[in-house]
């Protein structure tokens, strides 16, 4: 229902609460208002041009990194 | 590689989908029938069709969708209220592009932009501020259309169009929220459920906790689920397991956004700009403290004050023979509608369902009207 | 160009005139190429060969008119070329009707001008006749460009949907949504540094290479409004077959990928300018495909799908292994947040 995109952050212009995204090389101003500190690099999800929340790499790679050990590693059939 | 591409790695989504098929298949031995999981985001409705899941879950796990479209949702007198403000002389009506096809009991944004009203698409109300400022001698009045997700983006538009001193600038807030909604749902005596798969973008600013009255009052498993085909085969997985084990908790899958909390700025702002009232939704009838109105400290940026639009009389407009009030609340799905696919098309929509080309009813047509007749490639 | 100290067209631009004449040799004919056009004569006089020809219109509206990758002047030249090329035609002339809105820039008009000469030198077209007309402002937005090209049929091409069999590879020149990227990014504040322009570009010299070598091909079509999806749903209705596409082969640039998940978009329903699809016998697919890419508007050419018997639908094989049903395309894409 509420699209939403990740976006890196590439530029942050604190003094009017905007930054500049990058999405596979698409640019666009957005805001971020809605979020604390925003650092470039950081990567963000993007509503209706607002950063709404930060993304979280390390609970990513985390999450990731489970699925392929147990999807790469365990005996066929065995479940969880 | 980013983690973040990981999730649409097509290996491992491989190899997940056929852990997710055989945990499905022990589920419905276990139950006598396919497991029955509603979604309650067009956006997961619309990744999951993209993904082509049902084709692949065929009597094993039926998915279905419920009212996860603020589009769809709106009901016709709210739409009929715009249709008057964009009638007003010297409006612009601004927004989101959703929302310019769907009928109300008369008329739609489109077929009034079609005979001559000032009707403008924005990405976002920020853009629709700025269109205000440049153009002084317009009352832009932007509509307000969303859930939880979108509440705080309009709320931040107000506050930055106050501070600005932007004079032309106002909303018409059409807001509306997600739990009474799937309360509505869930208290149908009628709907047998088994689970359900939680909006990853709304949980992203109400937080994990919002959803904790669905164990508590329902007892059903619940997933906060992302929208990368991991993600979504992780929510399905993790609803499955559930019912094995005979839990049912609501669970966070989409770690890397959603917090236990949500996202307390964003709750603030809403909670400042807006309070709960109760509502129409198309389709499910009156909720309450379902919607989100101004706060009388932004009267002077309320179009329903700013322009004295009266309240367009409540419809009980329904076309016969359309199931979207069934399909909403996940009791049919869309083939299951009489006016499906012949009278009832994404050209010439019926009901809401089919409107938004995130419609449960739109995204079966484009995706899984029939089936195939030859093999994959 | 500057007349009479004014830099905007007026009215009086279309009444037949002095400031029409102005325009006509100040601009146009200082612009396009043509003997026969120079004559100015009310109408075109040329000879024809023997064989058969093809004739195409298309009105050429876009907003906005100038975009990265091109104008509206550039793709009314395209466009009409292309719809002769993928109908097995070589383009030759071309008209070129302009109605402009009072007060329109001359310096944008005649840069508009300028890229339809630049276009017609590169697909090797004249445009020997024109109009011009103008409107009161607010009576349509900038400009509006009608062409209409006729080329001579390639000897012994035959396309057609009656020739599509069972087997046939479906293969296109490159990575699609582009141009229509490119458009909706320019009208709704996107920024691309200069990474998504659009595709248009004439694609008559392709297609005669290809039909040159390939004897093989059933049908091309050119894929712009409506995308890729549209277009193969078109075909399979037209022929009563299915077609099976690949998800996985279809190429989509990285940039076009991220601009269509901002918008909401799906790239296989965004308009392109410079693609076409080709339907092939199996036999001579791998060969069209070493054809296209060994010209430049098909350097990432490849075979996206192929047809089956069925009902005139059309199947993407997704990622994950799953089916789902493309379809025309209903409603022009809009920005969306759901």
């Amino acid at each position: 229902m509420c699209l939403g995109i990740v976006g890196k952050v590439i530029k942050v212009t604190a003094a009017d609460e905007t930054a500049i995204i990058d999405v596979h090389g698409a640019r666009r101003e957005i805001s971020i208002a809605l979020l604390g500190q925003v650092k470039v690099g950081d990567y963000v999800l993007v509503h209706a041009g607002f950063a709404i929340e930060k993304i979280d790499l390390k609970e990513a790679e985390q999450m990731v990194k489970m699925w392929e050990e147990q999807l790469n590693d365990v005996t066929p059939g065995q479940v969880l | 590689m980013s983690p973040l591409d990981r999730f649409c790695d097509t290996e491992l989504s491989r190899k997940l989908m056929g852990r997710v098929a055989a945990l499905a298949d022990e589920v419905a031995e276990r139950l006598g029938r396919p497991a029955v999981f509603i979604e309650v985001c067009g956006t997961h409705t619309v990744a999951i069709s993209r993904l082509g899941l049902r084709s692949l879950l065929a009597g094993r796990v039926e998915l279905r969708s419920g009212p996860g479209c603020p589009v769809c949702v709106t009901d016709h007198q709210e739409i009929d209220m715009m249709v008057n403000l964009a009638r007003l002389a010297g409006v612009t009506l601004g927004t989101f592009g959703d929302m310019l096809r769907v009928p109300g009991s008369r008329s739609s944004l489109e077929r009034e932009r079609a005979g001559g009203a000032d009707v403008r698409i924005f990405y976002s109300p920020l853009d629709a501020v700025a269109f205000a400022e440049a153009n002084p001698e317009r009352e832009v009045v932007f509509l307000g259309i969303g859930f939880e997700t979108t509440a705080p983006v309009v709320a931040s538009t107000l506050t930055r169009a106050r501070a600005k001193g932007v004079k032309n600038f106002s909303i018409f807030s059409a807001h509306k929220l997600i739990p009474p909604a799937i309360r509505a749902v869930l208290s149908d005596p009628v709907l047998k459920l088994d689970g359900l798969i939680l909006p990853g973008h709304v949980s992203a600013i109400t937080g994990r906790r919002a959803f904790d009255f669905i164990v508590k009052e329902y007892g059903l498993p619940s997933v906060i689920s992302g929208f990368e085909p991991m993600d979504i085969l992780i929510a399905l997985h993790e609803l499955l397991l559930q019912l094995l084990r005979g839990e049912a908790r609501v669970v966070n899958k989409y770690t890397r956004v959603v917090r236990e909390e949500g996202n307390l700025d964003a709750r603030k702002r809403i909670a400042e700009c807006f309070e709960e009232v109760d509502v129409p939704w198309r389709g499910l009838g009156v909720i309450p403290e379902s919607g989100l109105s101004l706060r009388e400290t932004f009267r002077d940026f309320d179009a329903r004050f700013k322009l004295n639009i009266e309240p367009a009389p409540p419809t009980s407009h329904y076309p016969p023979g359309c199931a979207c009030k069934e399909i909403l609340r996940g009791k049919l799905l869309p083939p299951e509608c009489r006016l499906f696919s012949n009278v009832c098309t994404p050209v010439h929509p019926v009901g809401p369902c089919m409107v938004s080309s995130e419609g449960a009813c739109a995204a079966y047509y484009r995706f899984e009207r029939f089936s195939p007749v030859g093999g994959g490639i | 160009m500057k007349e009479n100290g004014r830099d905007i067209v007026l009215l009086a631009h279309g009444d037949g005139g002095a400031l029409t004449h102005e325009l006509i040799n100040n601009l146009f004919l200082c612009h396009f190429e043509s003997n026969i056009l120079k004559t100015l004569t009310d109408a075109a006089v040329f000879s024809i060969n023997e064989g058969r020809m093809a004739i195409t219109t298309d009105s050429f509206v876009v907003d906005p008119p100038f975009f990265p990758g091109g104008d509206v002047g550039k793709l009314a030249v395209c466009g009409t070329v292309n719809d002769l090329a993928v109908s097995g035609a070589r383009p030759v002339y071309l008209t070129a009707s302009f109605i402009l809105e009072e007060g329109l820039p001359l310096a944008d008009l005649e840069s508009i001008v300028q890229s339809m000469a630049g276009a017609c030198g590169v697909a090797g077209v004249e445009i020997v006749t024109g109009d011009t007309k103008v409107v009161e402002k607010g009576h349509l937005d900038k400009i509006f460009i009608n062409t209409t090209g006729v080329g001579y049929i390639f000897p012994g091409v035959d396309l057609g949907y009656h020739r599509i069999k069972p087997g046939d590879k479906v293969l296109v020149n490159g990575s699609l949504g582009q141009h229509g990227i490119a458009v909706l990014c320019k009208r709704y504040g996107f920024d691309f540094a200069g990474q998504v322009m659009s595709d248009c570009a004439p694609l008559n010299g392709i297609i005669s290479l290809l039909l040159k070598e390939i004897r093989g091909i059933k049908i091309m079509r050119d894929l712009t409004r409506g995308g890729l999806a549209t277009t193969a749903k078109e075909i399979a209705s037209a022929c009563g077959l299915d077609i099976w596409l690949d998800e996985n082969c279809i190429p989509v640039d990285a940039g076009v990928k991220g601009a269509a998940e901002m918008l909401g978009l799906d790239p296989l329903y965004l308009a392109n300018e410079g693609k076409f699809m080709v339907i092939v016998t199996p036999e001579e697919a791998e060969k069209a495909v070493a054809v296209m890419q060994g010209h430049e508007l098909g350097r990432d050419a490849r075979i996206i799908g192929e047809v089956k018997p069925g009902k005139g639908n059309v199947y993407l094989s997704t990622s994950l292994g799953g089916t789902k049903l493309l379809d025309l395309m209903a409603g022009s894409p809009l920005p969306r947040i759901c």
